[in-house]
């Protein structure tokens, strides 16, 4: 998919990839990967719906059914949007503030291999003995009681790729900080930059706490502790709270970019400035602070006692305000505008309505007497669904479209495109709605099966075909992607017309370098300013010079590959018969310890293009 | 009194609601047919935020169809809109009234929280240490099935819970083994049981309502805990004061059971060769909780269901004796009574088909 592809070769390229550490192709690379571990969690999806369209259907069995629901909801939380999430990071920030690169382009391509190598063993398990059965909370009391080795895989998994995410948090937060062009204010940044800001800070403080539950946790079962365990003096909330201190917020690290996405995709495509730009910036951080104080409310029934219950309501109410503001400004963004209908429009249009429902759900599971009928059952499953599906997964999917020429060069077909929304829409109403009532009509989330004549059937039958549809429009998506690959029409810097930030005033794709002189920005929606002017470039804001450029490595991807390793030792430690796995961790370990060594006493000071060069190199990049 | 003003001011909207919903579900099992006082006062909450968010979604609907529709671009339409940077008193307006709406859902909801968290009754206790005016149960959930134990009654049951209609009941919750969460969707929310400590909370089932249920009540564990998570029911027997008074009577004088018929005795004897050990027939068992590894079986003759999943017949019984693990994976009661022949099967069945208390 490259532009470098079909000149290299298949091993070159690949070679390229595996030891990059350009923010653009660990976009593509996060893109991919994030991908299939969508579809994957897609396929586990369809398992969970098929097995619930009847009543005591035996399609899949009881225990198999709690490892898939456990599974879909770890790989589509950590594995899938996570990343996708990361691939528009990487993708779109560095040139929407008009920077060569991100802060740290080394731990840019660790961050990715640690999350790749966290991902693909957690998904291994399904091959090593049974994948985990716990939720994808695994609240500690099952997680302890659960035999086998599904959740140590759930354990080591997840804090390898969680090491990855914190990497990535913080790369992004001294990227924007520090990397800015000359002009980019803070007020003057994308709405998008500001919310990978806000995020970045959020996975700075919400990682963390999950990394201790880890390891607490991983202690317990391999170890012999007793954090969790209630019979020596152990306490299984404990685990709860700090699973949710990272959960909620976690929630908003995936919403908080879709919402950026969208206010880029919406102005872009009305032709209008975002309507109050600095409420919305102010909205994001609020949402993002106050995201931080509202966790307990997915623990209102563990019996925290009315003081707490009656606190964390009325925080969780709060976040509502900030919330609503956006969809307001998004409402006045298009009012008065001139309105294009393409399919990240779509996309970015429906999700208004789509996440309010999900978002005025969010305040009846506030109110927490209601949520005592509410909590654990499909008005939940329904919730989260419109909030994750209508929020996360509309904007991903925009923003994969919206981004496509920037990435790849080339325009995903819109008819297709449209195929795909219209069908995707539909089958997401059709699977969710149905679910707040079957949740009040007394079915409990993750359950296996249902019984008969209990007033289920119906809702449960709907809510399976709307899965299909869901699925159909997955698959015109990736016909697309390959029909447009395959075809590989080339299109230029602003292939929508109405770019309005820096990136669209660049190449599709750029060069690897991006800009050849750092632009000058003027002001809000900075290529937008230069185009009301007459003009087609940004103005330099520096002469032409040498770029200095990091060296591309593959230490990231050994140094992840050694804690993959190790985590296979770990793994099978507690098992008596097993004496290989004391060799097997310390080979991983030297692995790490030693590409972290190589990395530390080699001198790399990358390697400069010079002058002469980027004025030889006429077709790519901008002419400044 | 709060609540009230506003379900007099929104009577239109929440009869409408009322009557489309009371379509869903049964009577028996749905939170949209209240039961009680504890699930009346959560639905009206429910209503209450339901019906300020559909004032919601509605405005921004409206909105978003106006916008849809009216600020198309026409085709070859090149002009440029004015480039609007935003309205401070736009802004402010829905700032405020979100606010206020939060603020009118906010009152009940605290108030409605601390009510239900009510259960100084529990704590009332005379002289020889028995609650005074309340009744309370002791809910143990264990890996796939509930043990409610009568503290002051000195009784205890399995599977089915019994309740007097139109009072408060009171609930210890704990968990032996996992988390799970005790919930009777028609009589109110669920509360989790934690393996840490009890929690404590109260239902109430009304005579009338219960009658509409014939009075049976579906509960579920609503926390996940394992394979069979999703077959861990049990059911609520309601009853009328004096029925109730007369049932904890006899419980209570329930003696060792009495059973007819050779192959009843026979089977008698296998239970006691290898069962009796988890599993009691008496329902004032007096054991330790680490004792009471398994069902008490005292009324198992009078149950809605084998294994809370299973229609109560003969048929079930002996498929169930014969692999628990088909029919609830993950149980503690498979392989730990070898292999029985037919016979013995059929000799245990008949056994336990006649252990019953009440008269009936």
């Amino acid at each position: 998919m490259s532009t470098y592809a079909k000149k290299q070769g298949f091993g070159a390229t690949l070679w390229d990839y595996l030891t990059t550490v350009d923010h653009k192709k660990i976009a593509i690379l996060y893109l991919i990967a994030g991908g299939v571990f969508f579809v994957l969690g897609g396929l586990e999806a369809m398992f969970i719906r098929i097995q619930l369209a009847i009543p005591n259907n035996d399609f899949v069995s009881a225990g198999f059914y709690n490892e898939i629901l456990t599974m879909h909801g770890t790989t589509m939380i950590f594995l899938a949007a996570m990343p996708l999430v990361f691939a528009m990071m990487n993708a779109v920030v560095p040139l929407q503030i008009g920077a060569r690169d991100v802060a740290f382009p080394f731990l840019n391509s660790l961050g990715f291999w640690l999350f790749f190598f966290g991902g693909l063993f957690l998904n291994l398990s399904w091959f090593m003995g049974g994948a985990p059965d716990a939720g994808w909370t695994s609240y500690a009391s099952l997680s302890l009681h659960s035999p086998g080795h599904g959740v140590d895989f759930y354990i080591l998994g997840l804090q390898i790729s969680g090491l990855g995410t914190l990497i990535a948090g913080i790369n992004f937060l001294a990227t924007i900080i520090n990397m800015r062009t000359p002009g980019m204010t803070y007020m003057r940044m994308p709405l998008f930059t500001w919310s990978t800001f806000v995020v970045s800070a959020l996975i700075l403080f919400a990682f963390p706490p999950l990394t201790v539950g880890l390891v607490l946790l991983m202690f317990d079962r391999m170890f012999g502790s007793n954090f969790f365990d209630v019979a020596a003096g152990g306490n299984t909330i404990i685990w709860e709270h700090l699973f949710w201190i990272f959960g909620h917020p976690e929630v908003y690290i995936l919403i908080l970019p879709a919402f950026g996405i969208f206010s880029e995709i919406l102005a872009t495509f009305s032709r209008k400035r975002l309507f109050g730009y600095s409420s919305m910036v102010f909205a994001t951080v609020l949402i993002g602070f106050l995201g931080f104080m509202v966790w307990a409310h997915h623990m209102f029934t563990v019996g925290l006692g009315p003081i707490a219950n009656a606190i964390f309501a009325v925080a969780t109410m709060a976040i509502a305000v900030p919330t609503g503001i956006k969809i307001f400004n998004w409402l006045l963004t298009m009012w008065g505008g001139s309105v294009k209908f393409t399919v990240p429009m779509l996309y970015a249009v429906a999700f208004i309505p789509s996440f309010t429902m999900g978002g005025v759900t969010g305040i009846m599971n506030a109110v927490a007497p209601a949520d005592y009928i509410f909590h654990d059952t499909y008005f939940v499953v329904a919730h989260f669904h419109y909030v994750i599906v209508g929020g996360v997964v509309f904007g991903l999917l925009a923003g994969v479209t919206f981004y496509w020429p920037k990435m790849f060069g080339t325009m995903l077909n819109e008819t297709l495109g449209k195929i795909s929304f219209w069908t995707f829409l539909i089958g997401f109403h059709l699977t969710f709605f149905i679910q707040h009532f079957l949740g009040l009509m007394g079915m409990p989330r993750r359950i296996f099966t249902f019984l008969d004549n209990q007033g289920l059937n119906t809702g449960n039958m709907i809510s399976t075909v709307g899965a299909f549809f869901m699925a159909f429009a997955v698959i015109v998506l990736v016909i697309n992607i390959i029909i447009t690959s395959v075809k590989n029409v080339k299109v230029g810097n602003d292939p929508w017309g109405d770019g309005r930030t820096l990136e669209w005033a660049i190449s599709s794709p750029p060069p690897y370098y991006n800009f050849k002189q750092l632009p000058l920005v003027r002001g809000l929606d900075a290529y937008w300013v230069e185009k009301m002017d007459g003009k087609t470039e940004m103005t330099p804001a520096e002469p032409l010079g040498d770029i200095h450029m990091p060296n591309s490595s593959i230490l990231p991807l050994t140094t992840s590959l050694g804690l993959f390793v190790a985590a296979f030792g770990a793994l099978y430690n507690m098992d008596d018969d097993k004496t290989w796995t004391v060799p097997v961790i310390i080979i991983g370990l030297l692995i790490t310890l030693g590409s972290m060594l190589i990395r530390s006493i080699k001198d790399d000071h990358g390697y400069h293009i010079h002058k002469e060069e980027l004025t030889d190199d006429h077709d790519k990049g901008v002419k400044a | 009194m709060k609540r009230k003003l506003h379900k007099w001011r929104l009577l239109p909207l929440l009869g409408i609601l009322t009557f489309v919903l009371s379509g869903c579900g049964m009577a028996s099992l749905s939170a949209l047919r209240p039961a009680g006082e504890v699930a009346q006062t959560q639905y009206n909450l429910m209503m209450l935020s339901t019906i300020i968010m559909v004032l919601v979604v509605i405005v921004v609907t409206i909105l978003f169809l106006i916008v849809i529709f009216r600020f198309r671009r026409k085709k070859g339409d090149d002009t440029i809109p004015k480039q609007v940077e935003g309205s401070h008193k736009l802004e402010v307006i829905w700032t405020v009234i979100p606010i206020v709406l939060l603020i009118i859902l906010t009152i009940p909801t605290v108030k409605v929280t601390f009510d239900l968290a009510d259960t100084k009754a529990m704590d009332q206790k005379d002289k020889e240490g028995k609650t005074k005016d309340a009744l309370v149960v002791n809910v143990r959930a264990n890996l796939y099935w509930w043990e409610f134990e009568y503290p002051d009654l000195g009784v205890i049951t399995s599977q089915d819970l019994v309740v007097p209609t139109n009072e408060k009941v009171y609930f210890n919750l704990v968990a032996s083994d996992v988390k799970h969460s005790f919930w009777v969707p028609a009589a109110g929310g669920k509360m989790d049981t934690n393996t840490d400590n009890p929690n404590q909370f109260y239902l109430e089932f009304d005579s009338q309502k219960a009658n509409e249920a014939e009075d049976l009540f579906y509960g579920k564990c609503a926390e996940l805990c394992g394979p069979s998570h999703a077959l861990m029911d049990f059911k609520v027997v309601a009853k009328s004061k004096d029925e109730f008074n007369t049932w904890a009577k006899e419980m209570k004088a329930a003696s060792e059971p009495v059973v007819e018929g050779s192959l009843a005795k026979q089977g008698e004897e296998i239970f006691n060769q290898s069962c009796i050990g988890c599993h009691a027939v008496t329902p004032n068992d007096s054991r330790p909780e680490t004792a009471r590894q398994a069902p008490n079986l005292a009324t198992f003759g009078e149950r809605e269901r084998i294994a809370g999943v299973l229609d109560h017949t003969e048929e079930n019984l002996k498929k169930w004796l014969e692999d628990p693990e088909v029919y609830k994976p993950g149980n503690t009661m498979t392989g730990t009574y070898g292999e029985l022949s037919d016979g013995q099967i059929n000799a245990l069945t008949a056994y336990l088909m006649q252990l019953k208390v009440e008269e009936k």
